[in-house]
């Protein structure tokens, strides 16, 4: 039994330890958001936050979670649902095509702008290059986490014809 | 707004005498769902589309009346109680936005409030067939609808599966199509029908109603209400089969940058895609979970298979030897891949001669090498190509290479599957919600009224999901186990069982004049799938041409990658135009400029405003090169301008400028976002993008090895938009690709004098 919380709730998982994070929370915990893109650690759509960290949950294993905590993109909003700055921003710079890999996106665009609230275009490639967008919002990406960081201004729809 | 991805179930109200005859027919069309929901808003009205190749327009209720299920009604809008607005989109959601432009469209000719907007995806239904060579009517309904509804609809449901499973979303097709002669007739003839109902009621000329935010309008007595008020009146109106669309200056909604309806639900988590789907009345831990495996070699067979570890392993449920493919069932898909890859088989020779990529291009050059200078099929052409080279001034040879590549959405790829009580349901990503369910029928052995397909948003697709092999797979495990499973594939099996974009062989020769002008063109490739114009250099002025197809076999079966045969087409054409220019001692960009044919305004159009947002004729610093090209693809043409920067000896990108003309963009913002994913996509492919055969098998296996452009390596990118006209209306899906390949190949060249004649260029510079 591996006992953690998981956006401020405390769950008793009882699983295979060696079970990737990934998959206790889409099946065992029915929470979704979360995405299986490739199961090595190579794209970034299973992003969530342990202790605060992005990780790549498809790779850790569950037992890594005991005693810790779990942040999905299910619990980066407020509590009445309000949207934080990085997910306006995703709105405000219409990012996501598919929507595939933005859960992963912005998981990792939350924890740059904690640690680092003023990210250069190098900051952003450091952070943000382990995550893929098939569909090629890159540009926007790096748009939208300048937004939420106040360095630029947000797109309003009027404007963006 | 808001998104409804699911169309609620819904129970006729409770009866009354009169309503009777009317509540047992909505009980039956509750269970087709959306009709149901018409019965709670009570009075809604209800427009369709509707397509009947053929016949004439206008006479929509003798045809109805004698029908005998030929009627589609394939598109809709649904005006409820609450003055809401439905827009209902037969089209599916994988990134391109056409829930929310399709919606903008109707409801901008229905003058509708887009802040009470709603978008629900269409039924997996033959109702919501997509065509855009038929004719069109236009038939309103409620639900106290005449008694002639009923059997059209039913004749309907038993025919379409077997004759019309054309509900497709690709071929950048969703506003070029549906959206200009669906969706925006169906809010024109809806307003025209409300605006009707009030004047009766008002006693006033139609003429003089104005609408405006869901609201009708009459300034001389005062009169107003909101459409729902005259929503079931507006349904005995008659209908106007060809309504007055607006013209551009009236626009309200489109041409604007509306915020797209799906994205709120993909930036909180809540958006589900196929792999999330859930079973109802089920915990997401009861459920069962599969993972595959087929042969590694295309068209071989399972044999035998060695399965003692796995049977022993936690959480396994059933193995399965399907012939085709080997399944584990689990509790859980981490359990079920880790089994299965304990599973050792066996699998049947293949018969085919190709084992590796030389072997393929072997089979190529082979083909090519039969048809010779004039040989094998012709697939366009004009002049003499083979005289006039033989007495061109200057001549230069060329021969491309381009890779087998798979689609690789972030999605890979899944399907969940229940089949029993002589019923299937489907939950699965697909861009051809209907031809799923007839893969689905034919496997099963059972109707296709049986058989319904859940589609939520696609996590990409680039054309994969046009292919139904997977959901086959996925009905044979279900109906082998008997309760509901979802099977996912493993990335690897994404991407080592796929199916692919082809590789292809182009040789050119072509011929220059003493004074530079490229006279004679000719290229024979092997390979030539869809659109037929791909292959031809039709936008430039070239007297002699000979284009020729010598097909070859390929080893690794073919499906439709985003742009389709643009995807090498462009390259190999922009890249020998781009040869022929610097052969000819002229600037790139000034030489197609000069080489234009007829009609190709706005060839120029963006041609010239790509040279100016590039700064084009601005020297560029040593080592650095800007390569230009330019290719019309489903109805837009665009032109990329890619500056790359080589002073590392390695492929640094620094800019890409496009300019494109798509006739009419009618959300410039979300236009531009398709642009420039399709210029990631692009670069992607040329950097790096290549399936290898080893042994008969695909090699590359996930993204360490089958790499992607990532944040570090995306160039800046800047997409302008030149409205020539407002149609035709061109898409914007595809049109972004096929140039940036050549741009960079010219690029480089432009930097380095390296011309780069095979993909993936990344790898020369290793």
């Amino acid at each position: 039994m591996i006992t953690f919380t998981i956006n401020g709730k405390t769950e008793r998982v009882d699983a295979d330890p060696a079970m990737p994070i990934l998959w206790v929370v889409r099946e065992k915990l029915g929470m979704t958001g979360t995405k299986f893109g490739c199961g090595i650690a190579q794209c970034g759509a299973c992003t969530v936050h342990l202790d605060g960290e992005p990780i790549r949950s498809c790779s850790m294993p569950l037992g890594a979670a005991e005693g810790r905590a779990i942040t999905t993109i299910e619990g980066v909003s407020g509590e009445d649902g309000e949207l934080n700055a990085v997910q306006q921003a995703w709105i405000s710079e219409q990012v996501p095509q598919c929507g595939y890999c933005q859960s992963g996106q912005i998981m990792a665009a939350t924890a740059l702008l904690r640690d680092n609230p003023a990210p250069t275009d190098e900051d952003i490639d450091a952070a943000m290059s382990g995550n893929i967008c098939r569909c090629g919002t890159y540009k926007r990406i790096r748009q939208a986490i300048k937004v939420a960081a106040g360095i630029e201004q947000a797109t309003d729809e009027e404007t963006a014809a | 707004m808001s998104e409804q991805t699911d169309i609620p179930e819904v129970a006729p109200e409770t009866a009354d005498e009169t309503a009777k005859p009317e509540r047992s027919r909505a009980a039956k069309w509750s269970r087709r769902g959306f009709i149901g929901a018409g019965v709670l808003a009570g009075g809604a009205l209800l427009i369709g589309v509707g397509v009947r190749p053929g016949n004439p327009v206008g006479k929509l209720s003798p045809l109805v009346a004698g029908g005998t299920g030929e009627e589609l009604v394939n598109s809709w809008v649904k005006i409820g109680a609450d003055n809401i607005v439905t827009a209902i989109i037969p089209h599916c959601e994988m990134g391109q936005g056409a829930h929310s432009v399709l919606a903008q469209m109707l409801a901008d000719e229905l003058d509708a409030d887009w802040s009470q907007v709603e978008v629900m995806q269409a039924p997996t239904d033959g109702s919501y067939v997509v065509s855009d060579t038929a004719r069109m009517f236009v038939a309103p309904f409620t639900m106290n609808a005449a008694d002639w509804i009923e059997p059209t609809w039913e004749g309907l449901f038993t025919q379409i599966g077997r004759f019309a499973d054309v509900m497709i979303t690709g071929g950048s097709s969703s506003i070029r199509s549906t959206g200009q002669y669906q969706m925006r007739v169906a809010g024109a003839a809806a307003r025209k029908m409300l605006v009707g109902a009030a004047a009766d009621e008002w006693g006033v000329p139609a003429s003089e109603i104005v609408t405006r935010d869901s609201t009708l309008i009459h300034e001389a007595s005062g009169n107003s209400a909101p459409y729902s008020e005259f929503a079931a009146a507006a349904a005995e109106q008659p209908m106007d089969h060809s309504p007055k669309l607006k013209d551009p200056k009236d626009y309200r909604l489109m041409g604007k940058s509306k915020r797209r309806t799906d994205i709120p639900a993909k930036v909180n988590g809540t958006a589900d895609f196929g792999i999330d789907a859930k079973i109802p009345g089920m915990e997401p831990s009861d459920l069962s979970y599969a993972a595959v495996r087929r042969p590694p070699i295309p068209g071989t067979s399972v044999v035998s298979m060695d399965a003692e570890t796995a049977k022993g392993m936690p959480g396994v449920q059933q193995i399965l030897n399907m012939g085709s493919f080997i399944a584990v069932v689990a509790d859980g898909y981490w359990n079920a891949q880790q089994a299965l890859n304990t599973i050792t088989a066996e699998y049947s020779d293949s018969e085919s001669p190709i084992k590796s990529t030389a072997d393929q291009f072997a089979a190529f050059a082979n083909a090519l090498d039969a048809a010779g200078d004039d040989g094998g099929e012709k697939a366009a052409g004009r002049g003499n190509a083979q005289s006039a080279y033989a007495e061109a001034a200057t001549k230069i040879e060329a021969e491309y290479k381009a890779p087998f590549l798979a689609h690789a959405p972030m999605e890979p790829i899944n399907c969940t599957a229940s089949v029993k009580d002589g019923k299937c349901d489907i939950w699965t990503s697909t861009q051809v919600p209907l031809m799923a369910r007839s893969a689905a029928a034919k496997a099963l052995g059972m109707d296709a009224d049986a058989i319904t397909v859940h589609h939520p948003f696609l996590g990409g697709a680039f054309g994969r999901r046009l292919e139904n092999d997977y959901v086959t797979m996925a009905v044979r495990i279900a109906k082998a186990t008997s309760y509901p499973v979802k099977m996912i594939w493993s990335r690897e099996e994404d991407t080592q069982k796929a199916l692919y974009r082809p590789a292809d062989l182009s040789r050119f020769k072509g011929g220059l004049d003493a004074g530079g002008k490229l006279i004679a063109y000719n290229n024979v490739f092997t390979q030539r799938h869809d659109p037929a114009e791909a292959s031809v250099p039709g936008i430039y002025d070239i007297p002699n041409t000979s284009i020729r197809v010598a097909e070859a076999d390929l080893h690794l079966p073919f499906s439709a990658w985003r742009s389709v045969d643009h995807s090498q087409q462009g390259f190999f054409i922009e890249s020998f135009i781009d040869e022929a220019a610097h052969a000819a001692g002229a600037d790139p960009l000034e030489y197609r400029l000069n080489m234009l044919g007829a009609n190709t305004e706005r060839h120029r159009g963006v041609l010239e405003k790509v040279a100016q947002l590039s700064n084009w004729s601005a020297p560029g610093a040593e080592g650095i090169g800007k390569g230009v090209a330019i290719v019309e693809s489903f109805g837009t043409v665009a032109a990329e301008v890619i500056e790359v920067d080589m002073t590392s000896g390695k492929p640094k990108l620094l800019n890409v400028w496009a300019a494109t003309d798509a006739g009419y963009v009618m959300n410039p913002d979300g236009f531009r976002n398709q642009i420039e994913g399709g210029i990631v996509f692009g670069l992607t492919a040329a950097l790096y993008g290549e399936i290898d055969i080893v042994g008969g098998a695909a090699k590359q296996s996930n993204f360490h090895d089958y790499k992607m452009l990532r944040m570090n390596e995306t160039p800046a990118i800047e997409v302008a938009i030149i409205n020539s006209g407002t149609v035709p209306v061109g898409g914007a899906g595809e049109p972004g690709t096929p140039p940036a390949a050549p741009a960079l190949a010219n690029a480089i060249f432009a930097a380095t004098g390296k011309r780069l004649r095979e993909m993936p260029f990344g790898k020369q510079f290793a």
